[in-house]
């Protein structure tokens, strides 16, 4: 049984280029013919148990699915070697992905969110397939359909919550759209449980550990893919420099460390990725601290990247314009001594937030490439080359993201210990959903709290 | 796969006899592994894995099947008293139980995922499993504390750091742990790891989670705590008693001694239990308030001046029940209606819990989570119909009962920047004013 199942999973092609094409089908009509033939277990929870207890060597690989390299870079490559052919697909299509971004965050916050929410989907999927071929799942009853469907009510539920807070004034307006904020929480819960209930409702005899592996697997991808996007957007709604330093920090010491790694690169640095080396990791910490800081100093001085972006009801879009906080006003550093004397001057003038960058680089140098290890591992464990195939030369989306999932709960939790305290319109609207008796209260509260504080004249008695 | 029914089948020779010669019973007899007759809440302080001598020699005379009923009735009635013990003892134990009951549930099913992939030796991942626990647990606990005793932690100066900074810290915690699976990866065991790595997270998200929601309705007042729990028991007590005596018509594969008739006897008998326990319990003070801190004598009390749910009111009885019963209005706490709602998902909902834990249990081929109750099995296995209650009752509360807590919006307001404060201040005002509620006369005092 172990020489077919190897046997079926062949041998992806070298470097990532053409492979033999999904045999998913095949696979799983193969399956239930070994099962009925075997004289071992015909349960296919068994013989799944004994997969899991196997060390990894006897697991066999996952068939990856076909290349696609457009035709026109292909021809337009055909001449060169095929180590510099993947290198020039590799390059073209960086600049390309770097052009796109550039051309979103052009187009505005809305567009990014969509961005986001796109490849959070995608992301989602790519995992979810994985999990589909590891376990040969991918006929199981209804699965499909629960996977996307507490895809969907994840995303109902954070965005919910977003609109509520963000959207204050023009949920307001709306009678729906009040009732549903207001009872966000339960309904969510609501269809939630549908979807546990249709779960349950769905197991079949001979498949009940392959359904609670897909539906675990389900939950934990939703946990890292689903979480993190929306936190992502919560930092670009404090303000879009919030959602670009630390990516394109993130970008930079991959870029970096590559750079650094193939020039000086000699001492390896961790066993899980043997090209990974200590030069490449410490020059890309630095290189990258010096870009944020520098990014940091170009980006600070553009309302369309400072400003908290917030949704007008008069002009019904987005707007970024206010008067810039501390963080993004010029202030004059005394700097240390021996700085002094190297750069001969007494003071600097620099922006706040690019101290708040340097912290936001070293994370992202730092403890950013335990992401990728991270994926890395995921990748050996499950003898997967790549979690997709959608973009020729790199991989899936997630190969790009993997380094970035945790800077974005990192940069969210570094705003709400540092820079600010809760969101004020998430108080304000919290606070008017009270009984009136506990508003008053309330209001009694803060106009003493404001009045010691001097921000409130007391009235004068008519 | 026969090595695992080999270990399981290893455990203390009293339990897997009963549990053979009960799968030899008929209809109205019952298995351990299926979730009928939990009848309790509580576990004892001092897990036992083996029934107790004592009783051992008791019940000896009598044959193997009526002595596993006489041992389940015996425990069943202990675990009920000593709830009853632990809800006079007050809420500050009662916390520590739940804490317990969440450690044991979180033990149990990371040793069934140890034995499902044989990998009790991988390296380090005992420590990052319990790692992982602490870190959850600050994380929430902390939360708790900073919203429940506010003044207490502004008082301290340790404290009034750590809550400023909770959530960094919690998160610089959790991603060492992150750091250091990382770098705990083992060529040959990856994908065992990475799938330790998952369940630990899985059951982190059941367990933590829902212990944690429990503490907050306790905070809201005790009788959330007791009127759903008791419900959920009282749907296992009566849905199997139904079953034993009317049940028919099976109602789902994966529990076939489930039935229709339990199913729909247990709802009626919940909801009725439901009503009759929250008007005795509305009466009292320390069920119905919520649980405060007092600075004064450092403790918890529960003190206050109970609101308009645990008031006595009118209710006119619809015209049918009135030609039947022949009163013309009714004197209910509005809590009863609410509890009406909340029996109502113990009956209908709360079993899909169940029938989780039963599927869960076949797909693994476990007869129960553990033995740490004899006759019963392990902590889940009494506290599975509980998963979704929880929440339940978490969310009812926070959209029907009251909306959010205003000593934290406090909170969250003097930490606001003082424009925002203004600006929140004012907002709040014109609201009010156009209420009608703020008039100049209210303004002065």
């Amino acid at each position: 049984m172990m020489l077919e199942l190897r046997h079926r999973g062949g041998c992806p092609g070298p470097g990532g280029a053409v492979a033999p094409p999904p045999r998913e089908g095949e696979a799983a009509g193969g399956d239930h013919e070994t099962e009925s033939t075997s004289d071992k277990e015909t349960d296919i929870d068994d013989r799944y148990g004994d997969l899991d207890s196997r060390a990894d060597s006897d697991i066999p690989d996952i068939p990856p699915s076909s290349d696609r390299t457009p035709e026109i870079l292909k021809k337009a490559l055909s001449g060169l070697s095929s180590r510099w052919k993947n290198w020039w697909i590799r390059g073209i299509l960086t600049l390309t992905m770097i052009s796109l971004f550039f051309l979103i965050i052009y187009m505005g916050s809305f567009m990014l969110m969509l961005l986001v929410l796109g490849i959070q989907v995608k992301c989602f999927h790519e995992i979810i397939t994985i999990g589909y071929r590891v376990y040969r799942s991918y006929d199981l009853p209804w699965f499909r359909t629960l996977s996307w469907y507490f895809l969907l009510c994840v995303n109902y539920f954070f965005y919910g919550e977003t609109v509520a807070d963000y959207f204050a004034t023009f949920v307001q307006r709306e009678e729906q759209l009040q009732f549903l904020i207001r009872y966000h929480r339960f309904i969510s819960f609501a269809l939630y449980l549908a979807g546990f209930c249709m779960f349950v409702l769905s197991l079949v005899k001979k498949h009940y550990r392959l359904q609670f592996y897909m539906f675990a697997w389900t939950h934990v991808t939703l946990l890292i893919t689903v979480t993190q996007s929306h936190l992502v957007i919560q930092n670009l709604f404090e303000g879009m420099i919030w959602f670009l330093v630390p990516i394109s920090s993130v970008i930079c010491n991959d870029i970096t460390a590559y750079l650094f790694g193939f020039f000086f690169g000699r001492t390896p640095l961790i066993k899980l990725s043997p090209k990974k080396t200590w030069e490449g990791f410490i020059g890309g910490f630095f290189s990258t601290v010096i870009f944020g800081f520098i990014a940091a100093y170009v980006l600070s001085k553009y309302q369309y990247f400072v400003c908290p972006v917030e949704y007008r009801s008069d002009v019904n879009s987005f707007v970024t314009e206010c008067e810039p906080s501390e963080l993004f006003q010029l202030r004059s550093y005394s700097l240390p001594p021996f700085l002094k004397a190297v750069l001969r001057q007494e003071t600097v003038s620099l922006y706040p937030f690019q101290i708040h960058s340097v912290a936001l680089s070293t994370f992202a140098s730092l403890i950013g490439p335990f992401g990728g290890f991270f994926a890395s591992g995921f990748k050996r464990a499950f003898k997967i080359k790549d979690f997709a195939n959608t973009i020729p030369g790199h991989g899936g989306i997630m190969d790009r993201f993997d380094c970035q999932y945790l800077m974005a709960t990192f940069v969210h939790v570094y705003i709400t210990s540092f820079i600010r305290g809760p969101n004020p319109s998430r108080v304000l609207q919290q606070l008017l959903v009270l009984q009136p008796e506990q508003q008053l209260n309330i209001y009694k509260a803060l106009k003493t709290h404001l009045i010691e504080k001097g921000l409130l004249q007391p009235t004068l008695k008519v | 796969m026969t090595e695992l029914r080999q270990r399981v089948a290893r455990e203390p020779d009293s339990v897997p006899e009963d549990k053979e010669s009960e799968s030899e019973a008929k209809v109205d007899g019952e298995t351990a592994s299926d979730s009928e007759s939990r009848a309790e809440l509580a576990p004892p302080p001092a897990p036992a894995d083996d029934t107790p001598e004592v009783l051992n020699r008791a019940l000896s005379n009598l044959s193997s099947r009526w002595k596993n009923w006489w041992v389940r009735g015996i425990l069943t009635l202990a675990m009920i008293a000593f709830f009853f013990i632990i809800i006079y003892l007050g809420p500050m134990v009662l916390m520590m139980i739940v804490m317990c009951v969440q450690i044991k549930c979180f033990h149990e099913i990371i040793t069934i995922g140890y034995n499902v992939y044989h990998s009790y030796d991988l390296p380090w991942f005992r420590t990052l499993s319990w790692y992982f626990l602490l870190c959850v647990n600050y994380f929430f606990y902390g939360e708790t504390v900073t919203d429940y005793f506010f003044t207490l932690v502004q008082r301290e100066e340790p404290l009034r750091i750590l809550s400023k900074y909770h959530r960094f810290i919690s998160f610089t915690l959790y991603l060492t742990g992150f750091c250091m699976f990382v770098l705990s990866l083992v060529k040959k065991h990856y994908r065992l790891q990475f799938y330790m790595f998952g369940w630990t997270h899985v059951t982190l998200l059941i367990v933590v989670t829902q212990s944690h929601l429990v503490i907050h309705n306790l905070f809201e007042g005790m009788i959330w705590f007791i009127v759903p729990i008791s419900c959920v028991i009282c749907n296992d007590i009566m849905a199997y008693m139904f079953g034993f005596f009317f049940g028919r018509t099976p109602l789902i594969k994966l529990s076939p001694k489930k039935t229709w008739e339990g199913f729909i006897g247990g709802f009626f008998a919940t909801v009725v239990f439901g009503l009759l326990l929250s008007y005795v319990m509305s009466g009292y003070r320390c069920f119905v308030c919520p649980v405060e801190y007092n600075n004064d004598t450092n403790s918890f009390t529960v003190d206050c001046e109970p609101s308009d749910l645990f008031r006595l009111q009118e209710y006119n009885i619809p015209g049918v029940v009135q030609s039947v019963t022949g009163w013309k209005t009714v004197r209910m706490y509005p809590f009863q209606i609410h509890s009406i709602a909340l029996s109502t998902f113990a009956s209908l909902i709360g079993p899909f819990g169940g029938f989780f834990a039963s599927g869960f249990k076949r797909a693994f081929k476990i007869k129960d989570f553990a033995n740490t109750i004899p006759g019963h099995g392990g902590i889940m296995d009494r506290f599975d119909c509980q998963y979704l209650m929880a929440t339940f009752v978490n969310v009812y509360i926070a959209s029907f009962i009251r909306g959010p807590n205003p000593s934290k919006l406090i909170q969250q307001f003097l930490t606001l920047r003082p424009d925002q404060q203004l600006h929140i201040f004012n907002t709040l005002k014109s609201h009010l004013t156009d209420k009608g509620l703020l008039t100049a006369a209210t303004e002065d005092e």
